[in-house]
């Protein structure tokens, strides 16, 4: 048995590490160079409770029970996560029975814990919150993470239980014959595979129909974002939504795992083309600000490090596509909207237990679950740092100052498959906090060049074409 | 581990730092200087053009020449010098300083502590300019360190953004290597850097300066290719209809540095407008065993006076360290109109007297700038790029400490 699971996102590398659980050859495309870099790498990174989706929608199904899979699965693949609760705040009394709405649909989805607040618990809580609050709906159970870190922790770990990786290799047709799916291809050959899951994320539906399969709208849904550095660490502890519109769960305020707090998204419906319009506009990020400050009136923008956007798989019926359908071994987690990221875990559990049913596939008596992270010594003890540099001496030499990422992290980044800027910065953090690699770029380039036997002009920051420095001064 | 006892830790080997420590040495006290890169000399090792040392040597010197004499005045002192070691943590009580470098974890326990961290740079991501997120985009201090000190080509084709110093410096030193320099874009009316700067970078190469203009969007998927430049109105925003795009593979920033206060500032107070801590005339801080010199403390213009700040609070440190700096009467210096940088924060009570420098916010012809009415000096024009420096003489100083504060003004006439 074989099968090729096609994305590595958070959704395929999920599903990937999880199919490398049973007797079955596994094979994983990425059409860019590196896990993670496509709805993944721009996210907001929120494990939601499973409150804003209806009863009876595939969210709500796989929402909660991917919810309460997040701790052990963090445990297990060393990623940063951390329950911090979320509030939806309402200003008005038409926003106060969405709250009611909510908690009944919450429950009706067996979302535990909540609660709504008055004014005066709210701002207790949260004392940065707009004092014109009314209530709000406190749902202890949503966390944070990073999905990039999760995703390149599952194929990590998927790879040391027998996962064959093929980056940088788009998948360009799939070839059924009687209703069957039978190959693969790509632009380096061809794979003859039993079965495909479509974990393509934006371009799902291209696959789709490379399988023949029509039935897949999707097109990119924009949301844009503004991150603001470290020192904002105190002002707000829980996830703040607003309440929520028809379209999307509105702009929000959320700590991030390093300490800053993150803005945003909107929410710009795109033509089904546009699968690379990450692009901010002026009206946006104004947006964005406007949204947030209306849950929070006085956040320094002066902070702000960094603005994004990511873009989101949104089809017509609002909800995830997910098992086989229409040809025999063509399976889809496609579409995956909010909360994908929440549900991933669970649809990873439930999609690779259906194909190992389908195909008789035993347990593997192998598997390894614990994938151990790269460390990060400063949050290490002092005596755990020492032994470090006792060992290794680069592990006491820092590189990136604003978050202390050691040149023995970035080295080890390098071990684990990172090629580029973003590599490391995805794997280490370097160059994620306040200075956002002013100081550090040309040190890490540097390493890279060395340790992958380049040319400091061949390293790139995204892949091809995103070379920083074009060659040397005088040649 | 063990705890290293030291009467003065400098912590920072740029300018400041390594005239500080030199200078406490020389007042005898035991001094250990952390640098947390390779080399000592900070950001004056990038800085290849001249134009450094008019005041301190009274020649002009390079920035690696600078440093190099710095350098040798530390070498010819007893301070003992630590390389690629990064500070962890700064423990108020006692003060413990913890750190980290490639011979392992170290704490030192010393009587007194210079900070001389410097400043760093406002990234790209701050001025939350719209567009892609391509290769290509720079700040200034990291095109200059892949240039001048990796002799690496960051751009064939670039727009600078900001005409502080650095962005004029860059434009002359891309422009030599063979970068063309598109254009320099300032969003101020006027020049943020120095005019000899803005004749000698860019006039005498005939590099193109847009005042009122920013950035409005970049363009480019893995590479820059281009930027919208636009107008700007009074209140900075974009004029409609005056977009125009710029053909460009590099956008290198230089729009502001940022004083390096991390460590340090959950005990000391900072200065909301300098974003440094804040000192009295000595560079104390308001923890008294820290002392802050440079550009941690507020932005200054020449790396003479940064030099002259360290040794002052090189020299402070290791008194304090004796025991033998006592703190006169703490009197505040507030601002008053016209004035952005201001330092110190407090005027001592020391009989030497004080310097007092500070900042305009717009370009200004015929000001006095005033003291408390008991300093005033006319100044012909007083522009955001050229810091004025007050010199209070003894008398001055003992007059004006009898106030509870004293407020600095900068008024026409």
């Amino acid at each position: 048995m074989r099968i090729a699971v096609i994305g590595a996102g958070a959704v395929g590398a999920l599903i990937a590490r999880e199919l490398c659980r049973y007797e079955a050859e596994v094979l994983l495309f990425e059409r860019e160079p590196d896990v993670g870099w496509g709805v993944t790498k721009a996210n907001s990174g929120i494990v939601h409770a499973g409150f804003h989706d209806e009863p009876g929608t595939l969210r709500a199904r796989f929402c909660v029970p991917g919810n309460s899979l997040f701790s052990g699965l963090a445990a297990e693949l060393e990623i940063s996560f951390r329950r911090t609760g979320a509030y939806v705040l309402a200003f008005s009394n038409e926003e106060f029975s969405t709250l009611k709405t909510l908690r009944e649909q919450g429950e009706a989805n067996g979302v535990p814990g909540l609660e709504i607040h008055g004014r005066e618990e709210v701002l207790a809580r949260e004392p940065r919150v707009n004092p014109e609050v009314r209530a709000g709906l406190w749902s202890p159970t949503v966390g944070i993470t990073l999905p990039w870190e999760l995703a390149i922790a599952a194929v990590e770990n998927a790879l040391e239980n027998g996962l064959e990786l093929h980056l940088g290799e788009p998948v360009t047709g799939i070839e059924v014959r009687g209703g069957k799916v039978q190959a693969v291809r790509t632009g380096a050959g061809r794979y003859p595979v039993d079965a495909v899951v479509n974990a393509a994320g934006l371009f799902a539906d291209e696959v789709a129909r490379m399988g023949g399969l029509d039935g897949l709208e999707l097109h990119p849904r924009r949301g844009e974002y503004v991150l603001l550095d470290e020192t904002t660490r105190d002002l707000v502890r829980a996830v703040l939504f607003p309440a929520p519109t028809e379209k999307s769960k509105g702009i929000l305020v959320l700590p991030t795992v390093d300490g800053g707090l993150l803005l945003g998204p909107n929410a710009q419906d795109l033509p089904g083309e546009a699968k690379e319009a990450t692009e901010t506009t002026r009206e946006g990020l104004e947006e964005v600000i406007a949204g947030a400050w209306r849950l929070v009136p006085e956040l320094p923008l002066s902070q702000a490090i960094k603005t994004f956007a990511g873009l989101r798989p949104e089809s017509p019926q609002k909800d995830f596509v997910l098992g086989e359908m229409g040809v025999k071994g063509f399976y889809q987690a496609a579409a995956m909207r909010s909360p994908g990221l929440t549900a991933a875990p669970a649809i990873a559990n439930w999609l690779a237990r259906e194909i190992s049913l389908t195909y008789d596939l035993p347990a593997k008596s192998r598997f390894q679950p614990k994938r151990r992270g790269i460390p990060h010594p400063a949050d290490l003890s002092e005596a755990e740092w020492e032994e470090l540099v006792e060992k290794d001496p680069r592990w006491g030499r820092v590189v990136c100052f604003c978050n202390r990422v050691t040149e023995g992290e970035i080295v080890e980044a390098i071990r684990r498959g990172a090629r580029t800027l973003d590599g490391i910065k995805f794997r280490t953090r370097a160059g994620f906090g306040q200075c956002q690699g002013g100081f550090c770029t040309d040190r890490i380039l540097e390493i890279l060049a060395r340790e992958l036997g380049k040319a400091p002009w061949e390293v790139t920051a995204r892949g091809k074409g995103s070379e920083p420095v074009l060659g040397e001064v005088r040649p | 581990m063990r705890a290293y006892k030291v009467d003065v830790l400098v912590i920072g080997a740029g300018a400041a730092g390594m005239a500080a420590a030199a200078a406490a040495a020389r007042a005898r006290a035991s001094v250990v200087l952390l640098e947390r890169g390779e080399r000592l000399g900070g950001v004056l090792e990038q800085c290849i053009h001249p134009g450094f040392g008019l005041h301190r040597y009274r020649e002009e010197l390079t920035g690696p020449e600078f440093a190099h004499r710095l350098r040798g005045e530390l070498e010819a002192s007893d301070a003992d010098v630590l390389t690629e070691a990064t500070v962890l943590d700064i423990h108020p009580d006692g003060p413990k300083v913890v750190v980290i470098s490639p011979k392992g974890l170290k704490v030192f326990r010393p009587k007194a502590v210079v900070w001389a961290a410097g400043a760093r740079e406002r990234p790209f991501g701050a001025l939350r300019i719209p567009g892609t997120r391509p290769a290509g985009i720079f700040t200034a201090g990291l095109a200059q360190r892949l240039l001048d000190l990796e002799g690496l080509r960051p751009a064939r084709r670039a727009v600078i953004l900001g005409s502080g110093d650095i962005g004029l410096i860059m434009a002359r030193r891309l422009h030599l290597e063979g970068v063309e320099v598109a254009a320099v874009l300032e969003i101020q009316p006027f020049p943020g850097g120095l005019t000899r700067n803005v004749v000698q970078c860019l006039q005498d190469f005939g590099i193109p300066l847009f005042l009122s203009h920013t950035v409005a969007e970049v363009h480019g998927r893995k590479r820059l290719t281009g930027i919208t430049a636009v107008r700007v109105d009074e209140l900075w925003h974009p004029i409609p209809g005056t977009g125009r795009y710029i053909e460009a593979d590099a956008l290198i920033l230089s729009v502001g540095l940022i004083p390096e206060v991390r460590p340090v500032e959950g005990f000391v107070a900072l200065d909301p407008v300098n974003r440094g801590p804040r000192v009295n005339g000595w560079l104390q801080t308001e923890a008294p065993w820290l002392f802050a010199a440079g550009n941690c403390v507020a932005v200054f213009d020449l790396v003479d006076t940064v030099a002259e700040l360290g040794e002052r609070a090189g020299t402070a440190a290791a008194r304090y360290a004796r025991g033998e700096l006592s703190r006169g009467r703490r009197v505040s210096l507030v601002r008053g109109e016209n004035v952005v940088s201001l330092v110190p924060s407090y005027l001592d009570g020391a009989a030497e007297g004080a310097r007092v420098y500070l900042r305009v916010p717009r370009p200004m012809e015929g000001v006095t700038v005033d003291l408390g009415g008991v300093v005033r000096r006319k100044i012909r024009v007083a522009r955001p790029a050229e810091m004025i420096e007050l010199s209070v003489n003894g008398d001055a100083l003992a007059e004006l400490s009898r106030r509870p504060e004293v407020t600095v003004e900068v008024r026409p006439g």
